[in-house]
């Protein structure tokens, strides 16, 4: 039991580190960009106009 | 206690995360376009809502993958998985403004619905495929004509544009009106549905649709925030799964990939056997389990009201 339970924080910590990693790695990318350009202009498909 | 600290907590962020008076404005027809808009909120909220301050991670990830040049979408995923492995749907229950909007109308005192094991237990399967169809397949793969993608969630289903922006922009804003068509008429019926499922059903895009809580319940196993049951102080007296309005068993799967980590069963416990972990420690160290006090009370609680 205490044996999994440690398997299973291992598992956490390595999924944390990867999505933070993955995370400044296409920051960096210049993915950021693509988010901001889409999320400051009204999403017209979003709202259902098209 | 629990139960109030949650709904503030559900509204505070709500509140903070769409905290842009200025589009609220009438004729404003704007929406905020600062710097903080980069960043994804961890739950559902369009980034068209007229406060939004942030993006939605749903709607920013098809955004990456309807890009001309394709690209992996490393900061939105690595976001998701981070914010995964943390919490998990622990977000769905505590910081996701559309998952109150739910709660708030199952409120309504009208009769409810249970709906059948053999036609939940399939529909719960649905949110996967509408993550791995219409958030990904399409939105990577399909292109038109002139090369361009299309959001296929947020343009067909998401009822939270509709509510959170579709709705107080059209309203606000004349200019938007005459291009209202078939596809506004269509995600406001789909929105009407929601609105009256919600008040039969309890959280039923969370249950049936939702794409962020499919990709989060991936980490309900290893979240590092987790329900753990005291086996030596559980009695299996039920209290917990009738109080479930997701129709979990926590007491038997702490660790369910339905479960949005609300906490209404660890308060139903009557003998706290029941309680948030944070990497595997409990999350409140005072409240230890006390196995045989109380246990009537739960026995005797008939029917969930979530």
């Amino acid at each position: 039991m205490e044996k999994q339970e440690r398997k299973r924080r291992v598992v956490t910590g390595i999924l944390i580190a990867a999505g933070i990693c993955m995370c400044i790695l296409g920051f960096l990318g210049g993915e950021a960009q693509i988010v901001l350009t889409k999320a400051a202009n009204i999403c017209m498909e979003c709202i259902g106009l098209g | 206690m629990g139960k109030k600290l949650r709904k503030i907590v559900q509204a505070g962020f709500g509140i903070l995360t769409n905290a842009y008076v200025k589009g609220f404005l009438p004729g404003a027809a704007m929406i905020y376009q600062g710097p903080l808009k980069r960043f994804c909120v961890p739950g559902m909220n369009c980034y068209s809502c007229p406060g939004a301050l942030g993006a939605c991670p749903i709607g920013a990830l098809q955004a990456v993958f309807n890009e001309r040049k394709r690209r992996f979408p490393f900061y939105v995923l690595g976001y998701l998985i981070a914010v995964g492995a943390l919490v998990g749907r622990f977000i769905c229950g505590w910081l996701c403004l559309f998952g109150m909007f739910q709660e708030l109308l199952y409120k309504i005192p009208v009769p409810k619905l249970s709906v059948p094991e053999k036609i939940d237990r399939p529909l719960r399967k649905l949110k996967y495929v509408v993550l791995a169809v219409l958030v990904v397949g399409l939105p990577l793969f399909y292109r038109s004509r002139y090369g361009a993608g299309e959001p296929f969630f947020c343009k067909y289903v998401c009822p939270v544009g509709t509510l959170e922006g579709g709705v107080p922009l059209v309203l606000m804003n004349d200019i938007l009106r005459p291009a209202l068509g078939w596809l506004f008429k269509w995600k406001m019926l789909l929105l009407a549905g929601c609105v009256v499922l919600s008040m039969v059903i309890y959280r039923p895009f969370c249950k049936y649709i939702c794409p962020l809580g499919a990709f989060y319940s991936l980490f309900a196993k290893v979240s590092a925030v987790r329900l753990k049951v005291d086996t030596a102080a559980c009695t299996g007296c039920g209290a917990c799964s009738r109080k479930c309005g997701m129709q979990v068993d926590p007491h038997v799967m702490p660790d369910s990939a339905e479960c949005i980590r609300c906490g209404e069963c660890v308060s139903a416990c009557p003998t706290g056997a029941l309680q948030f972990t944070v990497i595997g420690r409990n999350a409140a160290p005072g409240k230890s389990p006390a196995a045989g006090k109380n246990v009537g009370r739960g026995m005797e609680k008939k029917g969930g009201n979530a």
